[in-house]
């Protein structure tokens, strides 16, 4: 019901809009004093609250690190969990500043959509999960024909499903769930054999799973996923912020700069440095952009480098444990590269 | 009318802005004007949003390939099929579930009203907690409680729960064996369209005779031996065309055989039971509504009880309870969609899907608002026509 009441709204919202030029998002946001941030309703690793309820992953670090760069305060962000479905009305609408919510960059959401991606914070594909205990035998997902697979609906997953079992000439029983809570609960609960989202995303969900160690998640990747932070079309100023806000992270940790060492590091002698970090004579880096000059000093400060955000929430300092592999800096045979800052 | 005929009769008393029929003229032209012009403002301030918004627009998208599977396809669907075909899929599940709902509803509902009003003690204390039970429990706890509480501790596949006539129950659904029509079958079903016919002819015929000459007629089961016996003589004539699609197990599931989803089942039940409540009261207080004189009649006439309740409370009954049963099953109809909390593709969820794989809110909510507004229209036109014959003839 809910997705229907943020589609009302954003109907509402559009037909009362002052059909004048409304102020840039970069105003409005500096106006009202932190950030709407759109993330997941829970998805361990990316956005989930912990128990003190504050919202822990990639995707929610993500959106502290503009707010680092905007006002120089990690904390002013507001978080707005969303459903699959619910997302993009409510990033159009402008109930949410950033979109920042494990979402795939496809053409249609760039176009159709009316959505900009800043570029891609995390390389993932679908993968399958299936009860290993109770279907012995089955190692691949050329093997799963005739299951009944559970999918959250109005997602990338739900198209590539179709498109594979198709493709590989297999029938399935679709179970289509419009919040992971659900299709978590149906999962475990056995009313489908498979469990198919983003492995990145099946790792996290494993966790959370009755017995962790009875689920395997099968080899076959079927799709690319390039899970990035989305904003409105029409804003270039607001679409730039976030986006060399993500290069910053990844300059940064090219840089080795990083949350321990920034403070040092703006003394180093590599002019390479000092410019990232504002600390040239006569910078305008950070204010052309409508920053002040130390913004990547305060992202680091907030967040900490690329590779930190990653370790932290996903990789080797969190239960998930998951390779940085394709995500690894281009440096050191990875897919993450940012222009450089200057 | 009396008063403003006087007024018009009477000669202008200077200036027309005192005159009532222009000043009404003006403010009804001032309403409408306003009404339709804030209509059109904010059409015109949503397409220039969209607009600026460079968000895409129009029901072209309709036509474009859905690209995702449905798992309850009355009508023929695949993922190559139309986003419109998705919708329609959608809208087809919404009424077959509202229109099984209805029907089992309104049993209930029945039963449990009338036996709310038995002199038996258990059985009116049995359905006053029925009642007091599904009546203050929000529709959608009781569709949690039927899909989780109940259809989800069902056993897997692999040990379902075997069930006469080669049935299965199992947490994937209820299956039972399809039948597969042979040659010849047609047969079967030409006997029991006649088999009908024929039940009405006789009922219509005895009824007529009792009116004439007082004398009863079995209509009862002359009608069930003519449905029940004239498809059977056929199948048997024909040659035992019919035979039966088996569910089998296999791999993941039980395959062949027809399988009813847990998801409609919980949905299905949970309506059924919640409106049911509603229902049963409408129907005590149609029959409390019968002046108690009425039954008292009746009796003096010597009828028994049950005819008492057949043929002089229920009819009379039938004009109270009749228009706010309406707005029962409109609720119904309207509550099916929250079938996207446990994952049956309804309207709303399948085109809560399309629109966003599209993007098109706001055509998407339109649709959905158009059709639900559809089928309560023509569930209301429905039930006035019912009304209508129910209503009391003055002679």
């Amino acid at each position: 019901m809910k997705h229907i009441a943020i589609g009302i709204l954003g109907v509402a919202t559009l037909g009362l809009m002052a059909s004048a030029a409304s102020a840039g998002t970069l105003d409005t946001v500096k106006a009202k004093g932190f950030i709407q941030c759109g993330v997941s309703t829970g998805l361990a690793g990316f956005s989930a609250p912990d128990d003190k309820g504050d919202w822990q992953g990639i995707d929610a670090d993500f959106c502290r690190a503009v707010a680092a760069a905007v006002f120089g305060d990690g904390t002013k962000v507001k978080f707005t969990p969303l459903s699959a479905k619910e997302r993009f009305t409510a990033l159009q609408s402008g109930e949410v500043d950033i979109l920042s919510r494990n979402t795939t960059w496809t053409i249609n959401r760039d176009t159709a959509l009316g959505l900009n991606f800043i570029g891609t914070t995390y390389y993932d594909g679908q993968g399958f999960m299936i009860n290993a205990k109770k279907l012995p035998g089955v190692n691949s997902a050329l093997q799963l024909s005739g299951a009944a697979v559970c999918v959250q609906s109005g997602t990338t997953t739900e198209l590539n499903l179709a498109d594979y079992f198709k493709a590989n000439k297999m029938e399935y029983n679709p179970v289509v769930f419009e919040k992971l809570e659900e299709v978590n609960a149906a999962y475990d609960a056995g009313r489908c054999d498979v469990y198919t989202t983003d492995q990145s995303g099946l790792y996290g969900i494993r966790l959370t799973l009755g017995s962790p160690a009875d689920h395997v998640v099968l080899p076959e990747i079927i799709s690319k996923e390039p899970l990035g932070p989305a904003v409105r079309q029409g804003d270039d100023q607001w679409y730039h912020i976030v986006k060399w806000t993500y290069f910053a992270l990844l300059d940064a940790e090219e840089l080795g700069i990083t949350k321990a060492n920034v403070d040092e590091m703006k003394n180093s002698a590599s002019p390479e440095i000092k410019r990232v970090l504002g600390q040239e004579a006569d910078t305008k880096i950070g204010t052309d952009l409508g920053v002040s000059n130390d913004w990547v000093v305060n992202i680091v400060k907030a967040v900490g480098n690329y590779g930190e955000m990653f370790d932290r929430n996903v990789g080797s300092g969190s239960p998930l444990k998951i390779a940085r592999g394709i995500n690894a800096l281009w440096t050191k045979g990875g897919l993450q590269y940012a222009p450089p800052i200057r | 009318m009396a008063s403003q005929e006087i007024l018009r009769e009477e000669p202008s008393r200077g200036s027309f802005v005192n005159d009532p029929r222009i000043r009404s003229l003006f403010f009804q032209t001032l309403v409408v004007v306003l009404l339709f012009g804030s209509i059109w403002w904010i059409v015109q301030n949503v397409i220039d949003n969209l607009h600026r918004l460079h968000i895409a627009s129009g029901f072209g998208f309709l036509k474009g390939r859905a690209g995702f599977d449905i798992s309850d396809t009355p009508i023929a669907y695949t993922s190559d099929s139309t986003y419109g075909r998705a919708i329609i899929v959608g809208l087809i599940n919404t009424i077959i579930v509202a229109a099984a709902g209805i029907i089992t509803a309104t049993i209930i509902g029945f039963v449990i009203g009338i036996g709310r009003l038995s002199q038996n003690w258990l059985i009116q204390k049995i359905c006053t907690v029925y009642v007091e039970i599904f009546r203050n429990i929000p529709p959608l706890l009781v569709i949690f409680f039927w899909y989780s509480g109940v259809l989800a501790v069902l056993p897997p596949p692999r040990d379902s729960y075997h069930l006469p006539f080669g049935s299965f129950l199992n947490q994937r659904g209820f299956y039972f064996p399809r039948p597969v029509w042979g040659d010849g079958s047609w047969l079967i079903l030409v006997a029991l369209v006649v088999g009908i016919a024929m039940s009405w002819f006789v009922a219509r015929k005895a009824r007529q005779r009792q009116m004439a000459t007082g004398q009863q007629f079995p209509v009862f089961w002359t009608s069930a031996a003519l449905i029940v016996g004239l498809p059977l003589l056929a199948y048997v004539l024909s040659g035992f065309p019919l035979s039966f699609d088996l569910p089998k197990q296999s791999t993941f599931n039980l395959t062949g055989g027809f399988q009813v989803k847990p998801e409609f089942l919980s949905l299905y039940l949970a309506l059924s039971c919640y409106t049911a409540a509603f229902i049963a009261e409408i129907v005590r207080a149609g029959i409390r509504g019968v002046s108690k004189g009425q039954t008292e009649a009746a009796a003096a006439l010597g009828l028994r009880s049950g005819s008492i309740l057949r043929l002089v409370v229920v009819p009379q009954a039938m004009r109270i309870v009749i228009p706010p049963l309406t707005s029962q099953y409109l609720n119904l109809t309207k509550n099916s969609s929250l079938a996207i909390a446990i994952g049956y593709p309804d309207l709303t969820a399948t085109a809560g899907t399309v629109l966003n794989q599209t993007g098109q809110a706001v055509e998407g909510v339109l649709i959905m608002m158009i059709a639900y507004l559809i089928l309560s229209l023509v569930t209301s036109a429905v039930m006035n026509v019912v009304n209508a014959r129910m209503a009391l003839v003055e002679r």
